[in-house]
């Protein structure tokens, strides 16, 4: 495709919409935050600017290392879970798949393109004093009371790898797609077991698309907000909700702004390692 | 050993795992469907079939207003979002230029910036700036999540665009907008009309955002399901739900059913 060089008022004129509406509405309250992370609040939520790190600092306070310890914690295993669920899927879908394959792909999408509200909601329910969950337990015997599974970190976690799932699918789905079977055929005939055959061929070729679900799963729950306040209750606290606390609840928008800004750093700072590695065109292909 | 297609992994295993995860996939929502049609007040303990949840559904004044405001919030954010992105897209599309690495890092990273982040900044700059919270707010900020979906799909068309269509009708002397309208635009509509159907579906599911930009009394419908899931859970928010699922299957199988028919 041939491309124009250089700028054009045609050019200005396709661009700068985006610009300004992204720059007024996307990038200046991002400044302003990074800005507010620097203040002191005061007690009436008022910030002075006092260009201290000692926000940042806050972070290292036991009360918040635990949050954030928590909180990466429960992302890496989500990430984990996904991962461990979402490869086999992925891999039926790309080789067992045949003319049902954009069928399953949709199946997969259904339940992702629903309300991430109802998804959690689900979970409450099912995990609830009464609910599903318990009573199969009690039913096969497991347990006799009912158990406390809601407003636990597991419950947590079960309705991130629930919600999160398809992040991870569709760009593992998408290196799959583009394995060429005839590697597969050589390394067999050249005497390679099934696994063998999978951990050195398959595998590796499906690393990029293994990276970018990480990254898609491990990012939104890293600071997920809804499914810990729904699920997780005031004793499953996490970043999210801590950044939610202090806007909202504690009015100390100076450490709940230093807060975002880490969490904000942290997520741009791995897409642009994944951009330099793995290109944004592999991006759009998702 | 079977050389079939594939990567090496056995079959049954794969069935077998593939079936647990479409499981894991639909069965929250199979129980939920199945309990909005309880006749008693619980979403837990069956007690026999009854339509009263969505007799409830349609009469909860409060749940209507809500879907409203979704749907007003969605529409403008849609309409805007759409001719603002496909404009960016075809900027960067078709024109290499200085600042464009910064252009497409800043599409990017908008699509990945955690939500809870741009909703902070966002209540952060409109309170500073002194703008009144309110269904304005909601809609400016949903336009700038967007954008940037729309820009990234509508993209994707034009890349995959024969370009000489546009120079043929340059040639026959149409001039630079009855080109655009004539010739690109039905091209690449696939593209816009799937951008615009995703950023309708972003704005009427986006709750964090919504969140800390929405005012008082400018509630939409997932603000009002979050406030009714903490008030206490009722099979009314399971009929809910489930009028939500059904609507937005429709909307995607109608949708990518649209789509596959133009491709060809």
């Amino acid at each position: 495709m041939d491309e124009r060089k250089g700028w054009s008022w045609r050019l200005a004129g396709l661009l700068s919409p985006a610009a300004f509406w992204l720059g007024i509405f996307f990038m200046l309250p991002l400044m302003l935050i990074l800005v507010y992370s620097f203040g002191r609040s005061g007690v009436y939520g008022d910030i002075t600017i006092t260009f201290d790190p000692s926000n940042y600092l806050r972070v290292f306070d036991p009360l918040y290392l635990e949050i954030i310890g928590r909180s990466l914690a429960i992302a890496g295993l989500t990430t984990l879970f996904c991962f461990a669920l979402g490869y086999p899927l992925a891999y039926f879908i790309t080789f067992k798949g045949g003319r049902w394959k954009l069928a399953l792909l949709l199946m997969v999408m259904i339940p992702f393109w629903t309300s991430l509200l109802v998804r959690a909601y689900a979970w409450v329910v099912i995990l609830g004093g009464n609910g599903i969950a318990n009573r199969s337990l009690q039913f096969l015997g497991i347990t006799s009371e009912p158990l406390n599974l809601i407003f636990t970190p597991q419950a947590v976690m079960m309705g991130m790898v629930y919600s999160y799932l398809p992040f991870m699918i569709l760009p593992l789905y998408a290196s799959l797609e583009k394995f060429d079977s005839r590697l597969k055929e050589a390394a067999q005939d050249l005497g390679a077991s099934r696994w063998h055959t999978f951990w050195k061929v398959t595998f590796p070729l499906s690393l990029p698309g293994v990276i970018a679900g990480s990254i898609l799963v491990f990012i939104p729950s890293a600071g997920e907000f809804v499914i810990p306040d729904l699920l997780g209750g005031s004793r499953t606290v996490m970043t999210g909700n801590l950044i939610q606390q202090q806007f909202l609840n504690a009015r100390d928008w100076a450490f709940g702004s230093a807060l975002a800004v880490m969490l904000g750093v942290l997520m741009l700072g791995a897409i642009l390692l994944y951009i330099r590695k793995v290109g944004t065109d592999k991006l759009e292909g998702v | 050993m079977a050389k079939g297609k594939g990567g090496g992994l056995p079959d049954k295993a794969l069935f077998a795992l593939a079936g647990f995860v479409y499981l894991f996939l639909y069965a929250p929502i199979a129980v939920l469907i199945f309990f909005s049609f309880n006749a008693e007040r619980s979403t837990q303990v069956w007690s026999g079939f009854s339509m009263r949840w969505y007799g409830e559904l349609i009469r909860d004044q409060s749940i209507l207003d809500a879907f409203y405001n979704s749907l007003i919030v969605g529409v403008s954010a849609t309409l805007v979002s759409t001719i603002i992105g496909t404009f960016a897209a075809m900027g960067l599309a078709r024109h290499r230029f200085r600042g464009k690495t910064a252009a497409d890092s800043t599409i990017y990273a908008a699509t990945v910036m955690p939500e809870i982040v741009v909703g902070v900044s966002l209540l952060a700059f409109f309170v500073t700036v002194q703008f009144q919270l309110g269904l304005t707010t909601i809609i400016i900020a949903h336009v700038a999540f967007c954008i940037s979906f729309v820009t990234i799909v509508v993209r994707a068309r034009l890349a995959g665009m024969d370009r000489s269509v546009e120079e043929a009708a340059a040639y026959l002397g149409a001039n630079p907008a009855t080109t655009f309208l004539r010739v690109t635009l039905p091209i690449i509509l696939p593209g816009v009309m799937a951008g615009g159907l995703l950023a309708f579906t972003l704005s009427f599911d986006d709750f964090v955002i919504t969140f800390f930009t929405a005012g008082v009394g400018s509630s939409t419908l997932p603000l009002k399901i979050y406030s009714m899931i903490k008030f206490g859970v009722s099979p009314i928010i399971n009929a809910l739900s489930t009028v939500i699922l059904v609507v937005t299957v429709i909307l995607i199988v109608g949708g990518s059913r649209i789509l596959a028919g133009r491709k060809e």
